[in-house]
């Protein structure tokens, strides 16, 4: 455990500790001042808001506000049938969200006994292994963008829209897709499209050593990213932390390899578990580039490994009377910031009687956050909150 | 305001704190922290040939406020990068209203962030534009049916330009900003006028939706 | 993972379960007994990992059905304990003594639906809505589409265009 963060032995300083685990913090002593780095700050990842109790440059108490992008989900969908929730549904997660039409296609699949046939099952596990690269992607070289260096996220994102453009090849759109529908998926591979990811997939390698140079040897990066935010490996199961920060405190958690789904069972990958790093801001930037050079791998050998052609949809009711038989399930997929679930509950009628969302960042960002940030400085706010890669609209659907 | 006083701050009663040198000072929150003058018309040059070339300059260095407010600010990112370059058209993104000439609605708006957009476009300085992406402005998109996000985004604040789509392709961002330097270039662009003549109007229909009317807890 | 609901049965009613998969097993019991069960499947056999708190709403019934789902990280099961409370005044036992996280799922049930869960750290805050003055909106009794036709100005000339209403009049018109 090689980080710089200690608690100061001397606690005479700071507010003393009231009845009910709040401080007791004057604010109009002066001593003492509340600031808001709200909702239009372009060190915030999305439209989320931290009100926070600073002391000098030091932050003593500090708490999450979400609901600036509510819009009601789950109460839309009490109101469409099975079939109309898909266009809806895909918007709840916005960079990456392939995740969202999968866990409802698995979970009405399960529900009804339908099964995907043996080639729609590849074109999944190809299209979602996809979606986690685009965020990946994106999401990599923000360790330099939090801390001003903006060249990586420019290079970033040049990648990522050569992805979306294989997207719109498949699929027809750039960001919300609709490919992936009970049943299977809704089209076939165009003609040359191996030939074209693949050579993308080359541009990305050749963009991962340069990213690794500017940003992973960076030595002024090093300087402050070591040893911030430091996540014990006990908080795992406490407050609940998955996905690539729970793997950066050298927990292995990963669904791909816990609950095999779609075709993972049949590929070969190891996820990559941080040992002896210290579990800081570094580290986890660095278990995230390591997971996006294992990605690209996956996604070679599954273009690979998978069948030339092959039936895309299963035959299901029609769509417009479709009765989902009475019962509940727990699915779960992993996206690129953790485990994703989608918790749901038919009564056996042609609307759904609950559909729940479990996204990772319920917990990153309000129980997890607020327990980082207090001691830290302010402008470690930032790069903490980016590297634990929360994303507004999965917290407040 | 008599019937919202369930939601007045106790922090926002008029008061006296102790200074940091121990004098005495008298507070009104409500009156001191928020400007109460009404926004002004922002009348035209004299000569038109002035009000020509003004109007070019503002056309062609439209500086953007990078606030995000829905879905469709994920589209904005590529419009940075060299492959939709945006800089060509004079167009940067700043962090602040102050610095900024436009406004871009990104998408869908709950109450919760109209308060915020409101109040940021209120701290924009004259001429300003806004500009709606996206279904979910022009008449609820396919959340029209839930019950915190708006319907019709023209109805709180003044739009000059619409661009459809969910969302919209960066190409399509720049045809927009093309429609909107053709509009000021022309003269049409009001939107801020249009505010100002018509504050009241706007006002009660804001007033109408946010019941919280004050903003969380400053101390300063 | 037979065992361990053998285990539970003698401890307590358990009045419904059910295999889903191989991996998931949803058990109900009485509104007493949750808590002790939560607490007996994390402290005895390792269910350590908390998922999520959530709640389907039976309002044929007049009852409220939350559900709890644990995670055992070593042996890959989970499993879900079912509670059912009546809706008139809905309160439930708070656990946030076991996670550190379960405080956040409480406020959003209080604010969503109107569960209390007396004891619980900061459940009054508002979490989600900001001005909100009607009840809880997640309820089943709340009608969203008149709420927004009468708060936010719909524009004018939106038919709708659900096929199945569409079907129906080319097929059967006289119906």
């Amino acid at each position: 455990m090689n980080s710089k963060f200690k608690i100061e032995p001397d606690r005479s300083l700071y507010p003393s500790v009231g009845k009910d685990g709040k401080l007791e913090i004057d604010l109009s002593s002066g001593k003492y001042v509340k600031i808001w780095h709200g909702p239009n700050h372009p060190g915030v990842t999305g439209n989320m808001s931290l009100e926070l109790t600073i002391c000098g440059d030091e932050i003593v108490e500090a708490k999450t506000h979400v609901g600036y992008l509510h819009r009601g989900f789950e109460k839309i969908f009490e109101r469409r049938t099975w079939m109309q929730c898909f266009p809806t549904v895909v918007r709840m997660c916005v960079p990456e969200p392939d995740t969202n039409e999968y866990c409802l296609a698995a979970a009405m699949e399960e529900l009804s006994g339908v099964e995907a046939p043996e080639y729609a099952q590849w074109m999944r596990t190809l299209v979602l292994e996809m979606a986690r690269l685009t965020n990946l992607l994106r999401t990599v070289p923000g360790l330099g963008g939090t801390m001003g260096l903006g060249l990586g996220v420019q290079w970033g994102v040049y990648m990522r829209d050569l992805l979306l453009d294989r997207f719109e090849e498949l699929t027809g759109a750039r960001i919300y897709h609709m490919y992936i529908i009970p049943g299977g998926v809704r089209g076939k591979m165009p003609e040359g499209f191996k030939e074209r990811l693949l050579s993308n997939l080359k541009e990305i390698d050749d963009f991962s050593l340069r990213v690794k140079k500017l940003i992973f040897d960076n030595a002024v990066v090093k300087k402050r990213a070591v040893g911030t935010g430091y996540v014990d490996p006990s908080w795992v199961d406490r407050f609940g932390v998955v996905g690539p920060n729970a793997r950066a405190a050298g927990v292995n958690r990963d669904v791909r390899k816990d609950y095999p789904y779609l075709k993972y069972a049949e590929l070969d990958f190891e996820p990559y578990v941080d040992e002896n790093k210290g579990s800081d801001v570094y580290s986890r930037f660095w278990v995230r580039y390591m997971d996006m050079i294992n990605t690209v791998a996956l996604i070679r050998q599954i273009l690979d490994k998978m069948p030339n052609d092959g039936e895309i949809l299963a035959r299901i009711p029609n769509a417009l009377h479709w009765s989902i038989p009475k019962g509940q399930t727990y699915v779960r997929c992993e996206s690129s910031r953790g485990e994703y679930g989608f918790y749901a509950v038919s009564d056996g009628s042609e609307y759904p009687r609950r559909i729940n969302l479990r996204g990772p960042s319920y917990t990153h960002a309000i129980a997890l956050l607020e327990k980082l940030l207090v001691n830290a400085n302010i402008s470690d706010v930032s790069p903490i909150m980016v590297s634990l890669t929360t994303c507004p609209p999965e917290i407040e659907r | 305001m008599s019937e919202k006083k369930q939601f007045i701050d106790p922090d926002l009663q008029p008061r006296t704190v102790i200074g940091p040198n121990g004098e005495e000072i008298q507070i009104n929150p409500l009156e001191d922290y928020f400007c109460s003058e009404r926004p002004k018309v922002h009348e035209p040059k004299r000569w038109k040939i002035f009000e020509d070339f003004v109007n070019w300059a503002r056309a062609e260095s439209i500086w953007v406020l990078g606030f995000g407010t829905g879905c469709g600010s994920i589209e904005l990112y590529p419009l940075l990068t060299p492959r939709f370059d945006a800089y060509r058209f004079g167009v940067q993104m700043r962090p602040t209203p102050r610095q900024a000439n436009l406004m871009i609605i990104s998408g869908y708006l709950s109450v919760k962030t109209l308060k915020r957009a409101i109040r940021s476009y209120e701290q924009m300085q004259n001429p300003k534009y806004v500009m709606a992406l996206g279904s979910c402005t022009i008449n609820g998109g396919m959340y029209f049916d839930s019950y915190n996000t708006i319907n019709r985004l023209d109805k709180y604040m003044p739009v000059d330009v619409y661009v459809a789509g969910c969302m919209p392709r960066p190409e399509a961002i720049l045809a927009g900003f093309n429609a909107l330097k053709a509009k000021i270039k022309e003269g049409r662009a009001e939107g801020a006028n249009e505010y100002a003549k018509n504050f009241d109007y706007y006002k009660a229909n804001q007033k109408k939706i946010i019941k919280d009317w004050n903003m969380p807890d400053y101390n300063w | 993972m037979e065992e361990i609901i053998k285990n539970i049965e003698k401890m307590v009613v358990i009045t419904a379960k059910k295999r889903q998969r191989d991996n998931l097993y949803f058990v109900t019991t009485g509104k007493d007994q949750a808590i002790p069960v939560i607490t007996y499947l994390r402290d005895y056999e390792g269910f350590s990992h908390f998922v999520m708190l959530s709640v389907a709403d039976w309002m044929e019934e007049g009852e409220f059905e939350l559900m709890y789902l644990l995670n055992h990280p070593v042996k890959k099961v989970d499993i879900g304990v079912c509670v059912r409370i009546p809706r008139e005044n809905a309160s439930m036992h708070t656990a946030h003594h076991l996670w550190e996280q379960i405080w956040s799922y409480q406020r959003e049930l209080k604010e969503m639906y109107g569960i209390d869960f007396p004891g619980s750290p900061r459940v009054d805050e508002s979490f989600l809505l900001e001005g909100w003055d009607q009840i809880p909106p997640m309820r089943r009794e709340f009608d969203t589409l008149k709420y927004a036709e009468e708060t936010y100005f719909p524009r004018p000339g939106r038919e709708t265009h659900d096929p199945a209403t569409y079907m129906k009049q080319k097929l059967y018109p006289n119906e």
